[in-house]
């Protein structure tokens, strides 16, 4: 793909490097600001010289934030990037050309912004799609200035060079597509066919995660390496529990068995308080939230498995999961994930199984439909 | 008549549209509509009440906590449970450092923009601004050497003419009246709030484990451990970053958010005088303390604009209509229902789309319309501040009277756009001040041996009645939240959320009332039609909060969603 190239063609000789700069950001904390996303896209640092190489010629490219059927928590992610000052410049200079949540201008002259963008910078772009689709009833369960949710994503994700969907309801259709999904909600690689999509699900998203992927694609010109699920291998390639720092306890058989009970205080396993860490693909435990400070089981509550699709009908929050046998840590989400999946749905009953309950038909019918694919 | 319309309304969290109708430059009428839907409410059927809190804290992502804190409390309504007060502490500084930060991301990033034209800063002489910010406030960063940093990074991002986010506003509006040097202080204080804003909600990533959306939340507690022994607990060490991180809050509370509040407002004081409103105001109270469960700030209504009389709140008298929301209630039109009868369908009957008006003699939005004794509420910090202050509430009292002497009004000044945005200060200064005694009543406990966070007799759900119901109160940022949750045989049998912007956005109901912001609305000058920044001031007022605001619940009899378990 050579998106990289039509990306830094257009901006007339404005760098990264020279943008930073001039914004009073030292050479010193710009290459410790390229080793920390090197290090978070799991490369060696043998590659961080590419990395500032990469930066140093780029040249402003666009991205546009478009917000659906959201919580806009990936939003409020991006606010708190873990790389303060250098990480949030680096989407600054992206030329953030639309971003409902905080760009100044509003009504007809905020689609203008978004309609001069797709125009003048169609196939270079980058666009970023927080929150799912609504296709039921003609999609009029999310409009913007009179237009479906599913118009504009065609539209948009359908002339960018790459989409990245940020969070679960983007990628999958997370919290509005569960049962009974009122709403026919889908994620972006199911609404607008044919577009180049990266998933980076997540409830929200781990913004370290998103400013490496920006990265990635400025550096190489391409979107990293996914796995089934369409995430990045870099961020998804391993499970929770094969990096989680109570994971000796797990193995010793030491659980918190009652909230603040002894083995609580002292941090050991929440398996038995319902963790899903043994079947969530993610890198929390390494490279947590709010720089670095904590992630939900360092704070005493088991992972809830929130990157997984569908885990919004697979997995009840203090639910045990069933019988977890001792995978070795090389294998990753394609060849176990599955069987898991299985395993889960047995024990929980997945979307079919739970819509065939229902006497709702309708919605029901279609449930079972989209769990089918 | 011509018709406006504003959609998207921007900088504000979720989907909105307003239509307006303006004659001789002043708005005649105006209808407020929600265009998203996701029905999250219909989904919770049948699961664990005890997930409900993680499934609502999705309602939204930047109110992050209040959802969580609703559920919570309205399940342990339901289920009789007394948490520990530890528990209750640790949820008072959540709450307390949310709204904090809520406030002043929404006065710098979402609002200020309203009022200040970042074009008119690059005209400011730096010394002059300096001065101008020495004689508000002592901030250290108000140099002369600071501003003429930001000034040149302004320029720099401006002559590259790619604006991002900023191109293709209403720069240069005859309504903008700030002199250049207020525009470039507020514009550095803008990235300045925009650095503090991550660093002091760490509390939540210590007592939650991350923000947004933190994760300790427990029916019956907290899920952080506390031993100051343990490095996988709430030990000292983490209990001083939280003092220190509040501290920081504060501070720039004091020292920056009010002066500039001040200093903008005293510019735009005919915005006293706009944007009124419905005039009715509801506060639920909050901030139980942790053994008698008294109230900090009260619960109350005020009517008619008339601050002689405090009313109580009665639960029993909150009811949705769906006149003018698309949606269909089975015994027909015109009626109220109270949340826990709440029964509802979705059923869009709009125009198709791609569209360019709406039928606002019809049904027009997702939001339904709730009543208090079928009377519209304004709810939010304008609400709580004034029902505080009419019941007495000392340090409330001391900090409008301290605002309404500076700005030279009286208290009739607060109903109005300018008001709303005051209070929302108000509001915030009260919580930075009062969440740091929640954090020294925590450490007090600790020492005195108490480690409890959760009441464990009531986890497992065999221990729970067939049947129970219940509600939860919360004072978000936004204003009143209140969840209503009906449990039966261990599983949500009814749940539904009368939140802040549900109450504020709503659309008309079945006596054709308006909602507060078609209210407030009407009067509002508007300078250019093609520009309606004055739309965005009292809109953005209310701080909307729209995905929050659009919910549906199920009980027309649909057989509950069965979650078969091994
Ligand atoms: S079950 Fe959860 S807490 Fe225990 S080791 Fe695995 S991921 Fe960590």
């Amino acid at each position: 793909m050579d998106s990289k190239k039509a990306i830094s063609e257009e901006a007339g000789g404005f760098s990264v490097a020279r943008l930073l700069q001039e914004r009073g950001v030292s050479r010193r904390d710009f290459v410790k600001f390229c080793s920390t996303v090197t290090a978070a896209m799991a490369l060696p640092a043998t590659m961080v010289p590419k990395v500032v190489h990469a930066l140093d010629k780029v040249q402003r490219p666009t991205l546009v934030w478009l917000n659906f059927q959201d919580c806009t928590g990936d939003t409020e992610a991006l606010l708190r990037s873990a790389n303060p000052t250098v990480g949030e410049l680096v989407l600054d200079i992206l030329s953030v050309d639309y971003h409902e949540t905080i760009m100044a201008a509003a009504g007809h002259q905020a689609e203008a912004a978004l309609e001069k963008t797709v125009k003048e910078f169609k196939g270079k772009y980058l666009c970023v799609v927080e929150g799912s689709i609504p296709l039921k009833d003609g999609g009029v369960y999310g409009c913007i200035g009179g237009k479906t949710f599913e118009q504009i994503a065609k539209h948009v994700c359908g002339n960018a060079a790459a989409t990245i969907a940020v969070g679960t309801c983007a990628a999958y259709g997370g919290i509005a597509a569960a049962v009974p999904n009122p709403s026919g909600a889908v994620g972006v690689r199911e609404a607008v066919s044919g577009a180049t999509v990266l998933n980076l699900p997540g409830c929200p998203c781990n913004a370290d995660n998103l400013t490496a992927v920006v990265v990635h694609f400025l550096t190489f010109g391409k979107l990293p390496a996914m796995d089934s699920h369409g995430r990045p291998l870099f961020a998804h390639g391993k499970r929770i529990h094969d990096n989680c720092e109570r994971r000796p306890h797990f193995d010793a058989g030491q659980y918190v068995e009652k909230w603040g009970d002894d083995a609580h205080r002292k941090g050991f396993c929440l398996y038995k308080m319902g963790c899903k860490g043994p079947a969530t693909f993610h890198n929390c435990p390494t490279q947590r939230f709010n720089e670095r400070i904590s992630w939900p089981v360092a704070a005493g509550h088991g992972c809830v498995g929130c990157s997984e699709p569908q885990f919004w009908d697979t997995s009840p929050v203090y639910r045990r999961l069933p019988n977890v046998p001792g995978f070795g840590i090389e294998k990753n989400a394609d060849t176990i994930g599955l069987a898991f999946a299985a395993g889960v749905g047995g024990a929980f009953a997945i979307h079919g199984a739970m819509s065939a309950l229902r006497k709702d038909k309708p919605a029901a019918e279609e449930t079972k439909k989209e769990g089918e694919e | 008549m011509a018709k406006i319309v504003v959609d998207p309304i921007t900088r504000i969290e979720g989907h909105l549209r307003i239509e307006a109708e303006v004659e001789g430059g002043v708005i005649k009428d105006a209808w407020s509509s929600s265009t998203m839907y996701r029905g999250i409410e219909k989904i919770l059927k049948g699961r664990d009440p005890r997930d409900a809190w993680y499934w609502t804290q999705r309602f939204c992502g930047v109110c992050t906590t209040v959802h969580s804190i609703a559920s919570i409390r309205a399940v342990e309504n339901a289920l009789k449970i007394k948490i520990p007060p530890n528990a209750e502490l640790i949820r008072n500084i959540i709450i307390g450092i949310q709204n904090v930060q809520d406030h002043v991301i929404h006065f710098y990033h979402l609002h200020a923009l309203d009022w200040v034209d970042i074009t008119s800063a690059l005209k400011a002489d730096p010394v002059k601004t300096a001065s101008l910010a020495a004689s508000i406030s002592e901030w250290p960063n108000n140099s002369p050497t600071h501003f003429k940093a930001v000034q040149e990074k302004l320029k720099a991002f401006v002559s590259t003419g790619r604006l991002g986010p900023f191109a293709n506003a209403y720069w240069g509006h005859p309504a903008y009246r700030l002199p250049p040097e207020a525009n470039l202080m507020a514009t550095a204080h803008y990235l300045e709030a925009l650095e503090w804003q991550k660093e002091v909600i760490k509390i939540h990533a210590i007592l939650g484990s991350k923000n947004p959306h933190p994760q300790t939340f427990l029916v019956g507690g907290m899920s952080i451990p506390i031993d100051p022994d343990s490095q996988n607990a709430l030990n000292a060490d983490k209990l001083i970053t939280v003092k220190r991180l509040l501290a920081k809050a504060q501070d720039f509370v004091e020292k920056v958010y009010i002066p500039d509040l001040l200093a903008i407002a005293s510019f735009y004081k005919d915005w006293a005088a706009i944007g009124g409103g419905v005039g009715n105001y509801l506060s639920y109270g909050d901030f139980p303390d942790p053994v008698s469960g008294n109230l900090w700030f009260p619960a109350g209504i005020i009517r008619n604009r008339d601050i002689s009389k405090l009313l109580p709140v009665d639960q029993q008298k909150v009811a949705e209509f769906v006149d003018h929301s698309w949606y269909e209630y089975q015994g027909g039109k015109g009626k109220g229902l109270h949340p826990w009868e709440g029964e509802t369908e979705a059923k869009y009957s709009g125009p198709k789309p791609p569209y360019e008006h709406l039928d606002t003699t019809a049904k027009y939005s997702w939001v339904k319309a709730p009543r208090y004794e079928e009377m519209p509420m304004e709810v939010g910090p304008l609400a709580r501040v004034l029902v505080a202050y009419v019941s007495g509430h000392k340090e409330t009292k001391a900090i409008v009277d301290m605002v309404l002497a500076k700005l030279g009004v009286g208290p009739a000044a607060l109903f109005s756009t300018l008001g709303r945005t005051a209070a929302r200060g108000i509001d915030c200064l009260l919580n930075a001040r009062q969440t740091p005694v929640y954090l020294d009543m925590l450490i007090n406990n600790i020492g005195k041996g108490d480690y409890r966070i959760h009441a464990n007799e009531k986890w497992e759900p065999a221990e729970w009645p067939a049947e129970a119901s219940g509600y939860g109160w919360h004072e978000a940022p936004r204003g009143a939240l209140g969840h209503w949750i009906r449990i039966k045989d261990q599983k949500i049998f009814n749940y539904q959320a009368v939140v802040p912007s549900t109450w504020n956005a709503s659309p008309r109901d079945a006596k054709g009332q308006r909602g507060p912001y078609e209210a407030a609305l009407v009067g509002t000058p508007v300078a250019k039609p093609d520009q309606p920044l004055e739309i965005l001031r009292t809109i953005h007022s209310f701080d909307p909060c729209l995905a929050c605001a659009v919910h549906v619940t199920d009980t027309t009899g649909n057989e509950l969603v069965q979650v078969k378990v091994s």
